[in-house]
């Protein structure tokens, strides 16, 4: 800039390091109006919001109070009103949203399971929703994607079914929750014969094991052992009881495809029959979730992940 | 505080009452402003035949999130055609305005278009510049009261109409009209219809180029890409001004060369270029950032020029190094910059890509993706289990039936539960679980197979998308 335009220009006057100055170009009168303005939806803006502190409390605003359904500790519905805040507000928007769901909800509870299945608009709602009812309430044991964990839960994507994997007999199982369990034979049955039990369970499935051994074992199963009362005389389990069909190549609570050794194999089904189950226990969400998620959860678990045969 | 002068800290606003003015550049200018009014405003009451939708030409459909354009339907997928399309639009202004300066804003921009109707609507009804001012200066009488009441109601009513008619883009524009007169159209239709006639009455009606001047962050940006080449609105100030100045055509200085002789300059200090200017300006002064290079001065100028016969183009579009230049040349583009090339380049590059994009989208969208919590799972009998997710996008205007195969393993080995066909609405799409479950031999030596897609109306034309299957490793 040459010093003949510099001086066409007004300055505050103010000069640092010999050539930079301020400019004073003045404002549109209506910019300052604006101004006023901000000022005044300030105001208007503290009258109607949460806005001052004052002590432990504060101005809780007028005119703004937003209404939503909550839940008591014991499951109850209550209205509540509050003056604005975001709190409430997320509220009242769960609230919007559960409405909207509810229409879908509404649809698949009022229809059989197998109707629903047919359903491909319906079933893609089942994915979803099912999917995260899934993720809050089943997968803490179940494992995320319902893979389950030997020893502890069963998997929920294979084809076995401990207590039936119908549709009717998944909506039971959630329901009402299940309580397996297997007695201990320690004391019962001798460590040896124990042994021999262990190589006739592993001879079920394939797995390797001493066919001498498991032939006395075949005896303690069908005969003093009573092994055969609740798994059968097939050893093919029985669902009314939960007890486990031991001739397939699935495992609960023995790990033997965890184990690479004969040994180690036997040892996780000797371990079994040594101390039983008492660890079998799914509990009941008959309380806890509604009837029409339940529903929705049972049709996730028997199309999504793997029910029927 | 010391103070060199006592500037004003806020400055009262100067009325500006233009003049009307002949000329190429006020035809041109009328030209666009009835192009651009007509597309906006007729744009969307015109018909297109639709199947799943209304039948209008120009629609974004924010409810079933489809843009119809015509015969291209866009879904929120295709964002990335709006960020080309963006993108062209920024580099295009960059173009045009390192070659010609702001012809954006003095020819095409929104503000400058209502402005100049609404400035045109205060020319029909309240006269020409003369008699505007006498009316300013007139008492709030019966005739100021009538003639600035009759022009600002005319004013919100193009502005309501401008605010309608933006909003019937979004929804099927007839029932649109009948809905909203009667009541019935939805409350945030009101509240943007009434909010854009608000802004467009204020913008265009009342704070016109004070929005330019003060708000604009375009017109900002603009000025950093003129070059010294760039062709602006210019004045001669060689010609115009002479040795000793501009100068009236008085007695004794009415030729050109009594003028030259006396040394004064082409510019007979007429005013009129102040006067045509709708930001107020003087352009005798240079060029200055409030200059929207609406070429009304050039007019206005050539206009003076003819009528005292002397040669036109004492305003006129020039560059900077051309007038400063010892040995000018006519003014023509230069386009050997890098602020004109590069621009022009990426407009280039991405007109080609976003014209690919949209040649070859596709109707049906499918995604096949395997579940991967499990992996695999093995079933009681020994079989393998991979589940996959389908996800198909129907983007035809009609519902298909999609039959879903699997090649390279049986064909039994796809279960699809009870589903008994796969249906897609129009414009909508289904996502849902496919099993494969293979005998453990087979599944030892797959690896990967292909889900085979097609729509029942055209089975020539399948979707295949390859897929991991997984299983145990042998070596456990």
């Amino acid at each position: 800039m040459s010093q003949d335009k510099a001086k066409s220009v007004n300055t505050t006057g103010h000069v640092w390091d010999d050539n930079l100055q301020e400019l004073t170009n003045p404002l549109p009168m209506w910019w300052i109006w604006t101004f006023y303005i901000t000022i005044v939806f300030s105001i208007i803006y503290w009258v109607m919001y949460p806005a001052w502190p004052i002590g432990h409390s504060y101005t809780k605003g007028v005119g703004n109070t937003i209404t939503y359904t909550a839940k008591t500790v014991d499951g109850k519905d209550v209205q509540k009103t509050t003056h604005w805040n975001m709190r409430s507000k997320l509220m009242a928007e769960m609230n919007e949203h559960e409405a909207v769901q509810k229409q879908w909800f509404d649809k698949v509870a009022a229809m059989p399971f197998e109707e629903v299945s047919k359903n491909a608009d319906l079933m893609s709602f089942v994915n979803s929703a099912g999917g995260s009812l899934f993720k809050d309430n089943c997968a803490p044991c179940h494992q995320a994607g319902g893979v389950g964990k030997i020893g502890f839960s069963p998997n929920l994507v294979d084809d076995v079914w401990i207590y039936g994997g119908t549709y009717d007999k998944i909506q039971e199982t959630i329901t009402l929750g299940r309580n397996g369990m297997m007695p201990t034979f320690r004391g019962v049955l001798p460590d040896a014969k124990i042994q021999q039990v262990g190589n006739y369970v592993l001879s079920l499935s394939g797995e390797p094991h001493n066919a001498e051994a498991a032939k006395a074992g075949d005896a303690i199963f069908h005969g003093e052992g009573g092994c055969h009362v609740c798994h059968g005389a097939d050893a093919k389990g029985n669902p009314a009881l939960g007890s486990a069909n031991l001739t397939d190549k699935n495992w609960l609570w023995a790990n033997v495809p965890g184990q690479a050794t004969a040994e180690g194999k036997l040892g996780e089904v000797t371990k079994v029959i040594t101390e039983g189950v008492s660890r079998g226990k799914m509990p009941t969400w008959g309380g806890r979730l509604k009837p029409e998620q339940i529903k929705v959860l049972t049709l996730y678990v028997h199309d999504s992940l793997g029910g029927g045969k | 505080m010391p103070h060199a002068d006592h500037t004003p800290l806020y400055q009262k606003r100067v009325p500006i009452y233009t003049r009307s003015v002949k000329g190429k550049f006020r035809n041109f200018k009328n030209a666009v402003l009835v192009l651009a009014f007509t597309v906006f405003f007729l744009l969307p009451w015109l018909p297109w035949t639709r199947h799943s939708a209304a039948n209008q030409a120009v629609m974004f459909d924010l409810t079933t999130r489809r843009f119809f354009i015509f015969d291209v339907v866009t879904y929120p997928q295709d964002i990335f055609w709006l960020a080309i399309l963006l993108f062209i639009a920024a580099a295009f202004l960059f173009f045009v305005t390192g070659l010609i300066g702001r012809a954006w804003c003095g020819y095409f921009c929104f503000q400058t278009l209502w402005m100049d109707l609404f400035i045109l609507i205060e020319h029909w009804i309240q006269g020409e510049r003369p008699a505007r001012l006498r009316l300013r200066r007139q008492p709030w009488n019966a005739e100021r009261i009538v003639k600035i009441g009759s022009s600002h109601a005319l004013m919100i009513l193009i502005s309501f109409w401008t605010g309608f008619t933006f909003v019937a883009y979004f929804t099927y524009a007839p029932q649109f009209l009948q809905d909203f007169f009667s009541g019935h159209a939805a409350g945030v239709s009101y509240y943007t219809v009434f909010l854009l006639m608000g802004t467009t009455y204020l913008c265009g009606g009342i704070a016109r180029e004070q929005i330019c001047i003060y708000m604009c962050p375009y017109a900002r940006f603009q000025s950093v890409m003129y070059e010294k080449d760039t062709l602006a609105v210019n004045y001669d100030a060689r010609r115009g001004e002479g040795t000793a100045g501009r100068m009236a055509p008085t007695a004794g200085l009415r030729s050109r060369e009594e003028r030259q002789a006396a040394g004064h300059g082409d510019c007979i200090d007429c005013g009129f270029c102040v006067q045509v200017c709708p930001t107020g300006i003087d352009i005798r002064r240079g060029l200055q950032y409030q200059c929207t290079s609406c070429g009304l001065c050039i007019d206005a100028c050539n206009n003076i020029m003819d009528s005292v016969a002397y040669p036109r183009g004492l305003i006129r579009y020039d560059s900077e190094a051309n007038l400063r230049s010892t040995d000018p040349v006519k003014p023509h583009l230069k386009w050997k910059h890098p602020i004109v090339i590069g621009p022009a380049v990426a407009i280039m590059i991405m007109v080609g890509g976003l014209v690919w994009l949209v040649e070859h989208r596709t109707v049906i969208e499918v995604q096949v993706q395997q579940v991967r919590q499990p992996l695999f799972v093995v079933l009681s009998d020994g079989r393998v289990r991979n589940r996959y997710m389908v996800h198909i996008v129907n983007k035809t205007e009609r519902e298909e039936v999609f039959s879903i195969k699997v090649r390279g393993v049986p064909e039994h080995a796809i279960d699809l539960g009870h589903l008994p066909e796969i249906r897609v609405h129009a414009g909508r799409d289904l996502s849902f679980t496919a099993k494969v479950d293979l005998e453990h031999e087979l599944a030892e030596h797959t690896h990967e197979l292909t889900f085979v897609i097609t729509a029942q109306s055209d089975p020539d034309d399948r979707v295949e998308r390859e897929v991991h299957f997984d299983r145990e490793h042998e070596s456990h």
